[in-house]
């Protein structure tokens, strides 16, 4: 692998970080994060082929925390970029800090009055070096010498033309900045990039990553889930909050109960002291799973009716 | 292996999805970091490098397990879920493990198989196994259903639908599923469960159900693959991908999942079409503006200003066909367009038969179209005569009772497939909308090369309207809504 990239001029990979496909699940159950196959398959093969990954899903279905939890694992600094409408090169990539560059062109002139100056060559030189440049977070992950994992949040955000902003950080692992040349990584950092879904990203950045599907957890798994982030829940009341759920997730529902939604109701659960779950009491406090009105009638009907006749 | 996963690439892109010769590069690289005989593992690589959209992946599975099925059955070794199938039957006692033999044998005919197991043992190992979610048994017995009822003949080129229904209807599934919900009230604590509780376990079983349907599925596809190849097969299980699927010729299954399509697809196209009013071009100057700003450069016009264009936005009149025909294709589109109904500044909605109705009422209010398009089904009031489709009754009725309001603010979109059962066209409302409105627009879900043939009078209808534009697919009525608003 190493060999492969030093022929490609991109930087050394180092060693994997990962031993094995095993590695990667146990350890990211150990710092919290429940994968499945496909989650720990992925990010297995990231590290091995030092690319970037994008991952889609619903929302509050861990994509942003699986960054974190990598970050966790590997011992690396997370640097992170929320995208939003409007972001541009200034907030992601790098900007040339230009209150200092007046600074110091002013000092400049003050010096000439009593010896000779720099030339306008030589300030031409200084204030556009590293000295003078603010280093947004994509330039920040490539020339950090320590190991970071780079999170391009909600990427689906920005417009389709600033998408192309990612692209050479996401091939080459390189930022080009026409005053200074390029700049390399040290050292190759992990990428994550996320996606609500909310349009069609561009072929070029699809097929720069590799894509990962995150849906909603099987019974199983988010039990598990819901077992590891609850502290105090008995496992019974465990397996029915994992149960209701999936039941109201095949249910025709505006927005479905996420994951994150999940456990904010088994924690509510848990403060309650509710030792099993009835139709009254899943009622007073399905607010928490489900966020409209007409979805909460709905489960209503379909789940509890019990116990309103 | 690299030629199998060249195979494999062909067969995706002849499915539709676009692989790059990159992504495949990739994905020859991945699977050298992985543990070949771990199925999962591959298909999730294969997954990661080659499928970039989540819409595409029952294409892709599909595909994998034709592909990548005969590999592991032929070796025979390093198939898991086979190997774990036979452990656990035998532990289940000696005719789970006869069954799971038998299937080993791969017998083509099914008189041979299932002797010393009746039918009533097989429906009882059945009802077992979906009772403690045991997957091994489920396996087994799956294997022993197939060889049993399925009746596959070697050599015929099937995709195995009409194998998997046979096998299904002999172990009559609901009937278990009544059974396994008697079984979980006579075990309930208090004598009787909940509503709550009974409807938690008809989900699980169902969930269980569902993963034994699978299983059966893929052990026929194993035993297709092993008959004919897998490149044989794939041209025949081949599934389009959801943008894709005929609306007019969908089945059961497919209209669900354009159902499920369909929501982040109108919701795109919302978040598209709102950008696209935000960022449209620049509009002619702005004198005032451009004044006001030049005070601050004394009075010396620097930076020009522009006007914002806001077009207007449109008024739609839908009027659909919902006879049986059509049906499920009016129901799409009443449901993408009030979808994104925000990018109009009105949406009308007639339906009809041989009658036509209103229907706009029914969505006012209402959060979710798709409770609004269930409700036309039963309540919209489109019988005339006798319930075939009058294109020309329709039409007149709609220009006698709303014609008058639709005015040069208004698009018109008719949908239908304009077989008229040989009745008069009533074109001339066409003609007299096409007046009016700003424009009108002929949606037709018929391939083009059907259009005019047999009682299909569309080309009398197209000389009237702007456009008459084939709708087939979800991708051609995403296209054809998208450039409307």
């Amino acid at each position: 692998m190493s060999e492969g990239n030093a022929a490609l001029g991109l930087p050394e990979s180092g060693p994997p970080r990962f031993e094995s496909l095993d590695a990667v699940r146990g350890g990211l159950a150990r710092v919290g994060y429940l994968a499945d196959d496909s989650i720990s398959g992925v990010v297995f093969l990231a590290d091995r082929l030092a690319k970037p990954v994008l991952v889609e899903g619903p929302a509050g279905t861990g994509k942003t925390q699986l960054a974190k939890s990598v970050a966790d694992l590997t011992g690396a600094r997370l640097i992170r970029l929320q995208c939003y409408e409007g972001l541009d090169e200034s907030k992601a990539l790098y900007e040339w800090n230009y209150r200092k560059q007046l600074l110091r062109i002013q000092a400049g002139e003050h010096g000439k009055a009593e010896e000779e100056g720099p030339s306008w060559s030589e300030l031409e030189e200084d204030i556009f070096s590293e000295d003078f440049l603010l280093t947004r977070p994509l330039l920040e992950a490539i020339r950090a010498t320590e190991p970071v994992v780079l999170l391009v949040d909600e990427v689906d955000r920005v417009e389709l033309e600033t998408e192309a902003l990612l692209l050479e950080i996401l091939s080459e692992y390189q930022v080009s900045i026409p005053e200074l040349g390029t700049v390399r990584a040290t050292q190759l950092p992990m990428v994550f990039l996320t996606s609500n879904n909310t349009r069609e990203l561009s072929e070029a950045l699809k097929r720069r990553c590799l894509y990962l599907h995150v849906d909603y957890p099987d019974l199983d798994r988010e039990r598990e889930i819901v077992r590891a982030k609850v502290p105090g829940i008995s496992e019974e009341l465990a397996d029915q909050v994992a149960r209701i759920v999936r039941s109201l997730r095949t249910l025709e529902l505006r927005k479905a109960p996420s994951v994150s939604e999940t456990l904010d109701w088994a924690r509510t659960l848990v403060l309650l002291g509710v030792e099993t779950i009835d139709a009254a009491g899943a009622k007073e406090t399905l607010h928490i799973l489900l966020k409209y009105q007409a979805d909460i009638e709905r489960a209503t009907k379909e789940l509890l009716s019990a116990s309103s006749n | 292996m690299l030629d199998l996963l060249s195979g494999f690439v062909t067969e995706l892109r002849r499915s539709g999805l676009p692989v790059s010769l990159t992504e495949h590069l990739d994905a020859a690289e991945a699977v050298k970091h992985i543990p070949l005989e771990d199925r999962e593992a591959l298909k999730y690589a294969l997954a990661a490098t080659l499928v970039k959209s989540s819409a595409h992946w029952r294409a892709f599975e599909t595909a994998f397990e034709v592909f990548f099925a005969v590999r592991t059955g032929s070796a025979g070794a390093g198939d898991a879920g086979e190997d774990g199938g036979e452990e656990g039957a035998e532990s289940d006692g000696e005719q789970a493990g006869q069954g799971g033999m038998q299937g080993q044998g791969r017998s083509w005919k099914g008189g041979g198989s299932g002797e010393g197991m009746t039918p009533e043992e097989l429906a009882e190992l059945l009802f077992k196994s979906l009772l403690s979610a045991d997957a091994a048994l489920m396996n087994a017995v799956a294997r022993n259903a197939v060889d049993r009822y399925a009746g596959m003949e070697p050599g015929r080129p099937v995709g195995g639908t009409y194998y998997l229904y046979r096998t299904l209807r002999n172990l009559d599934l609901d009937a278990v599923l009544e059974k396994l919900m008697g079984q979980a009230q006579a075990g309930a604590a208090g004598g009787a469960l909940t509503e709550l509780e009974e409807r938690l376990a008809a989900d699980e079983f169902k969930a269980r159900i569902e993963k034994f349907r699978r299983a059966v599925e893929t052990e026929i596809r194993r035993r297709l693959v092993e008959d004919r190849g897998a490149e044989a097969l794939a041209r025949s299980v081949r599934k389009p991908l959801p943008e894709d699927i005929d609306v007019m010729h969908a089945t059961r299954e497919e209209l669900a999942l354009l159902h499920r399509t369909l929501q982040p697809l109108s919701r795109k196209l919302a978040v598209r079409l709102a950008r696209k009013r935000r960022h449209g071009r620049k509009g002619p100057l702005d004198f005032r503006a451009t004044m006001r700003r030049s005070l601050s450069t004394g009075g010396v016009p620097i930076e020009p200003r522009f006007r914002h264009p806001r077009p207007a936005k449109p008024e739609i009149f839908v009027i659909a066909d919902i006879s049986g025909s059509v049906a499920s294709f009016a129901r799409f589109t009443l449901h993408l367009v009030y979808a994104i109904s925000s990018q109009f500044s009105k949406v009308r909605s007639f339906v009809f038969v041989d009658g036509i109705d209103e229907v706009t009422r029914f969505f006012e209010g209402v959060v979710d179209p798709a409770e609004a398009v269930a409700r036309i089904n039963l309540e919209a009031d489109v019988i005339w005569v006798d319930g075939h489709s009058d294109y020309g009754h329709a039409l007149s009725e709609f220009h006698r009772r709303w014609g008058d309001q639709v005015n040069s603010r208004s698009s018109v979109m008719v949908l239908g497939d304009a077989r008229n059962n040989y009745h008069a066209s009533g074109s001339w409302v066409l003609e007299d909308l096409q007046a009016r409105a700003r424009h009108v627009y002929w949606l037709n879900p018929e391939p083009r090369d059907y259009w005019g043939s047999g009682d299909s009078i569309v080309g009398e209808y197209a000389a009237h309207c702007d456009d008459v534009v084939e709708c087939r697919t979800l991708r051609q009525l995403e296209h054809f809504v998208g450039n409307l608003a």
